[in-house]
């Protein structure tokens, strides 16, 4: 499916990071990274294996510390935020992991629960159905609401751990690797499907991964990560009008080969 | 043949030293200090996840249920049949009931239970939250605004320290049961008179000792298990490690805090 024009707001950055550094005992991963990402955008971080893409959106969400820099996300300073503050930010930010991270020892249903119960507690029952409904519906997977987890293909893992994320209404989306390990036509539906929630639920997203696919058909904007700095930023085709040895093997691979 | 560890290669692989190896201990020391005073402190304040602590409960004493009547029986069954020569050398099988109920009050009864709850409930935590940890399950937790420590952590230490006080009272019970039953085919003795000795020598230091024995045995149980699986990492090598060190690490503190209320105890007798 063509990606539709998105409505972005390029006066309004939901994220942005200056100067952030953060190393692994002697390894320096992040080197000064600059980034904005756009209120409506879809921006896909590329890179090769190892250079700092995960850690990047792990800063983003908090779940890991910057050495140094500064990380503003929907107006707030991540490392400077108490964890009260850390806590409610959260909310409004979705996560989607590499490996779906389902909780195993839940069904569908309470996996989309979890997160609602725990952060909307005035909900009733009734409401709490409506919503796990809801973002079943838009992932399309509402038959396997009663399953386990170890029941599901590994592309309905990935659509129900964005369900996940999207049933507490995030206005920024970080997806790990969406279309690892999955088969051509599998990619193409999640493609769709971040193309999907950008449309319906108006989210902001950075979309990490090698696949220049899903790179193509999902991102507003590229940025490519080399030698820990985004060094190529822009459209796909200008991104990849390049001699530059560490790029032209990325295209040629995912287009040529 | 030349065994693998003398070869050169191996040789030149020395462990760490004897000074990094403190210096590592230490830092565990810390850190697993650091993890009990976070558990003091999200522990009690709400939200409490009272559903999910009843949820841990069930499945600590349902995982460890048939074990424990079946070793709880046969201990109680064998060490009065154990202890009747010795007795009966000065005539006085008449003292079983009173040395069987000291024996499993005061350190059976809370020592088996805790040691089998380590082997069935420690190891088991450890590896689901090794697991967890690994498949970014309590990262997953951590971005959708939950606290994976108060969910995961609180619920389970919570229910092992409240679990296990009770299965060792069964424990105690069904010990005693298998007692009477060796004391009753070879004395002939009545099930009232049984009772009536096994509770006889017992003092209120003996109930709370054994109390308070079952409750940090729990309580180590639980923060063992899920210090080794929250902190667990290097994917399916380290949920084993996870859960092997939960088994060994309680095993070990539970011994120590035995001798220590046995110290203690001894002061109020």
């Amino acid at each position: 499916m063509e990606k539709a024009k998105a409505d972005i707001d390029y006066n309004d950055p939901v994220i942005t990071i200056r100067g952030l550094e953060k190393s692994f005992a002697d390894f320096e991963v992040l080197r000064g990274i600059d980034l904005d990402l756009y209120q409506g955008e879809n921006l896909v971080v590329l890179g090769r294996s190892g250079t700092g893409k995960s850690v990047l959106i792990k800063i983003i969400s908090g779940l890991m510390r910057p050495d140094k820099g500064e990380v503003m996300v929907l107006g707030k300073d991540i490392s400077k935020i108490s964890d009260k503050e850390l806590q409610e930010l959260r909310i409004r930010i979705g996560f989607s992991f590499q490996n779906s991270a389902l909780y195993d020892s839940m069904t569908v249903r309470k996996n989309l629960e979890f997160p609602l119960v725990r952060n909307r507690k005035s909900l009733t029952r009734k409401e709490i159905d409506q919503s796990v409904e809801t973002v079943l519906d838009a992932v399309g997977l509402s038959h396997t609401i009663n399953q386990m987890p170890a029941e599901l293909s590994g592309g309905q893992r990935k659509r129900i751990g964005i369900a996940r994320t999207l049933i507490l209404n995030p206005e920024v989306m970080l997806y790990d690797e969406p279309t690892a390990g999955l088969d051509p036509i599998t990619c193409i539906e999640i493609n769709d499907l971040i193309n999907e929630v950008q449309q319906r639920f108006h989210t902001s997203s950075i979309i990490i991964t090698h696949d220049l696919t899903c790179a193509k058909n999902t991102g507003d904007r590229i940025a490519m990560l080399l030698d820990g700095q985004f060094q190529r930023v822009g459209l796909f085709e200008e991104v990849f009008n390049t001699l530059d040895a560490r790029v032209k093997p990325f295209f040629e691979y995912n287009f040529i080969q | 043949m030349d065994s693998v560890n003398s070869s050169p290669v191996h040789a030149a692989k020395k462990g760490p030293s004897i000074k990094a190896r403190l210096s590592n201990a230490f830092v565990s020391l810390y850190e697993i200090n650091k993890f009990i005073l976070r558990f003091f402190k999200e522990a009690f304040l709400p939200p409490f996840e009272i559903k999910e602590v009843m949820r841990q409960c069930y499945e600590t004493g349902v995982r460890s249920f048939t074990l424990i009547t079946f070793t709880g029986f046969i201990t109680g069954l064998i060490f009065t049949k154990q202890s009747r020569p010795s007795l009966a050398n000065f005539g006085a099988q008449s003292w079983l009931p009173s040395l069987v109920s000291i024996a499993i009050m005061r350190a059976l009864a809370p020592l088996i239970t805790a040691l089998i709850a380590a082997g069935k409930v420690g190891s088991s935590i450890g590896a689901e939250l090794g697991s967890m940890r690994v498949t970014e399950q309590i990262d997953a937790m951590e971005v959708s605004g939950t606290k994976p420590f108060k969910y995961l952590v609180c619920t389970r230490v919570l229910a092992t320290t409240i679990a296990i006080p009770i299965l060792s009272t069964y424990t105690a019970f069904v010990a005693l049961l298998g007692g009477y039953l060796n004391v009753a085919t070879n004395e002939g003795t009545s099930y009232t008179t049984y009772w009536e000795q096994v509770f006889e020598p017992l003092t209120f230091v003996d109930f709370v000792s054994s109390l308070a024995k079952a409750i940090v045995f729990g309580f180590t149980i639980g923060i063992v298990g899920c210090y080794q699986g929250y902190f667990s990492n290097k994917g399916t090598e380290g949920v084993g490690k996870a859960a092997n060190g939960a088994v060994v690490t309680a095993m070990f503190m539970i011994f120590v805090e035995e001798i220590l209320i046995v110290q203690i105890a001894g002061w109020f007798r």
